[in-house]
């Protein structure tokens, strides 16, 4: 098992870092899947998270000016390993202006993600190495089918979310008198959050927001456009997943599968994330 | 003693203070002719912390009224810090100010004139106390390495402000490493990320030291004088030995000197444990003179070496002074732990033999010292002066 990879360009490193400080937000512990085209930040286990999983793609040659990876075996040319997410974006941080970051995987003492900055500093001649290395463990090939890509279920209703701001602020509020938020959200491009207690219902009500025009023939052709499709969350999962949105995505998609699961679809700029919340039962 | 600072140099005072709390409870206050001395100690005895302002850094410096004995003071840090709380308040306002120590107060004056005719005044309730001095010489420390703060304050950012400890060395290609330290866990799953700083040579003023030496000190208690020597643009010199010997870091100016000293972990292979049991400890380098008579007692015990030896100066110095009387209970336990190698560590005065030290840093400076069974015919032995005790 080899993995090697270069970021050279500044931009590139700065897109990584955010991504990187996006998972750490997201997810404790969480999986990094390398395989030759792709590089995948996966939770997976449904149990420790509460049942929210995540799915994180980002292409490798977008990012990285070398990439060089070896698999488990030929057949199985994939490495899949266990990190605590937030190491990795401390040692990103520390690149701020670098000249270039090398990542590999190494066996010091115990296995780990070395990374590698190398600072050019106005104040010095020579330049600053900074060695950071990430403690790992490396998930056996027996459980990596727990660790695929979760199917996209079909939705009931598919919107454009809005401002990810705008709705952290109206989460955290709502955080403070209910642990239990519904989402609901139509095909007229209205999208509810609700919270009902005894004493008091908060709705917040989004307008004019869009829904992605669905390929396929699916439930939602029959369905009245006014009606609303509607999940409870555990309102800590959703703000949690607000929480980690730093920037605003390309694009934003919510998909209500009615009772079942609440499946948010962001694109930033090149890099997909998937995030699953489900029903409260 | 009354003493005049005006200008920028009360933020640096001011600095000084913080510093020195990030290391120290109290605050030891000393006029000496030399210039006004601030010190303190951690309450492990594992670092020691001194400025010394000349009379040059003082408008006015009166060490003591004629026909007055010099007087000492020691001081919660936290009284002292308060006067100087907000550096960037007191930047802004403080025009002068004011300190003064007279045996007919009760009180240690701080007088702060502001602007617009704002006068402070700070009367801050003190304790008698013995001249706190560690015995230590840097210039019998072999290596040594002299860098701006500026070199050594940026290649501690890229560690978690949580860290305790770091290990400096020299690696190959005479690069200046620092390295995140992380006690050895039986408990392999749960490790933490080691990050480790490298710097060329280059960027050093100074560098003697041989590659393969590394030293592991408390980096918590360093990041106070950085920030120090970092604001004062002054450049630090690090003086160290092997593992186990304190390091000592030393900032020297026209106007005022600092001496940060600092225990280092002890290794824990079992080469130096054997080197350091049979064989006799090697003699504690000292300033004062005088005390090297009892320490030749300690060579025949089987501990392992100290390099500073806390002194206190018994006698005359004051009608006030109190006899020191209070033993720090350090010695026994320190002794009896000397059989087991690997309880090379050892912090907390404890009078428990056997209690797990709470700490990695052994007692260095003061330890040693504290055997009134072996007390010379010499002066008193030294002792450091246990203020808890006296209360």
């Amino acid at each position: 098992m080899k993995f090697r990879a270069k970021i050279v360009d500044l931009a590139c490193l700065n897109h990584f870092t955010r991504v990187s400080n996006m998972i750490a937000k997201l997810a404790k512990t969480c999986t990094l899947r390398i395989s030759p085209e792709k590089l995948n930040f996966i939770l997976s286990d449904k149990l420790a998270s509460g049942g929210v999983s995540m799915w994180c793609e980002l292409e490798q040659e977008n990012i990285f000016s070398e990439f060089q990876m070896e698999g488990v075996s030929v057949e199985n040319n994939a490495i899949y390993l266990e990190l605590t997410s937030e190491n990795l974006s401390r040692a990103l941080k520390t690149a701020q202006n670098a000249r270039a970051l090398k990542i590999k995987l190494t066996n010091k003492h115990f296995p780990c993600l070395t990374v590698s900055v190398e600072l050019q500093l106005s104040s010095s001649s020579s330049s600053r190495i900074v060695t950071h290395d990430i403690p790992i463990k490396v998930i056996p090939r027996r459980l990596w089918k727990d660790l695929q890509e979760p199917s996209v279920p079909d939705s009931d209703v598919s919107i454009y979310l809005p401002a990810l701001k705008t709705m952290k602020s109206v989460v955290e509020k709502m955080k403070n008198i209910s642990n239990q938020l519904v989402i609901e959200a139509n095909l007229n491009g209205e999208l509810n959050l609700k919270i009902e207690t005894e004493l008091v219902c908060v709705t917040t009500h989004f307008k004019d927001l869009g829904n992605p025009i669905l390929p396929s023939e699916s439930v939602s052709q029959s369905r009245h456009p006014e009606d609303m499709a509607e999940v409870h969350i555990d309102i800590k999962k959703l703000l949690q997943f607000l929480a980690g949105q730093q920037v605003t995505p390309t694009k934003a998609v919510c998909n209500i599968v009615s009772n079942r699961i609440v499946h948010f679809d962001l694109l930033l700029e090149d890099i997909s994330l998937q995030y699953f919340i489900p029903a409260l039962s | 003693m009354k003493c005049l600072i005006t200008g920028g140099n009360v933020k640096v005072l001011g600095k000084a203070v913080h510093s020195l709390s990030r290391i120290g409870d109290e605050l030891y206050l000393e006029p000496l002719k030399d210039g006004l001395s601030l010190r303190t100690v951690n309450s492990s005895r594992s670092a020691y912390a001194c400025f010394l302002f000349a009379p040059l850094f003082f408008q006015q410096y009166q060490v003591a009224s004629p026909g007055q004995d010099l007087l000492r003071c020691k001081i919660l840090m936290k009284s002292f810090l308060s006067v100087f709380r907000s550096l960037a308040m007191v930047e802004k306002t403080v025009e002068k100010c004011c300190i003064s120590l007279s045996s007919s107060n009760n009180y240690l004056v701080v007088q702060l004139h502001c602007k617009y005719g704002v006068k402070k005044t700070h009367n801050l309730s003190f304790q008698d106390c013995e001249s706190l001095q560690a015995v230590f010489n840097p210039s019998l420390c072999p290596h040594l390495l002299r860098a701006p703060a500026r070199v050594l304050a940026e290649a501690v950012l890229s560690f978690p402000p949580a860290l305790t400890e770091v290990t400096l060395g020299i690696d190959r290609g005479r690069r200046v490493i620092l390295r995140s330290y992380q006690e050895e866990e039986a408990d392999s799953t749960n490790k933490a990320m080691v990050t480790e700083t490298s710097i060329g040579e280059e960027d050093f003023q100074q560098l003697h030291a041989p590659e393969g030496i590394a030293v592991t000190f408390c980096l918590k208690e360093f990041r106070g004088l950085l920030s120090f020597a970092e604001s004062a643009n002054l450049p630090l010199t690090v003086h160290f030995d092997v593992p186990g010997r304190p390091v000592i870091f030393t900032i020297e100016d026209s106007l005022l000197d600092s001496h940060f000293v600092l225990a280092t972990l002890l290794e824990q292979d079992p080469c130096s444990q054997n080197l350091c049991s049979p064989n006799p400890c090697q003699p504690v380098p000292q300033k004062q003179a005088h005390s090297i008579p009892h320490l030749d007692d300690f060579t025949n015990d089987d501990i392992d070496c100290y390099m500073i030896a806390m002194e206190t100066t018994v006698g005359s110095e004051g009608s006030r002074a109190q006899p020191s009387t209070s033993l720090p209970p350090v010695s026994q336990p320190s002794h009896d732990l000397a059989p087991a190698s690997e309880e090379e560590e050892e912090a907390e005065p404890s009078t428990v033999p056997g209690t797990p030290p709470p700490k990695k840093f052994r007692s260095l400076f003061f330890g040693s010292i504290l055997a009134p069974v072996h007390s010379p015919q010499g002066p008193s032995p030294v002792l450091a002066e246990d203020s808890d005790g006296e209360g």
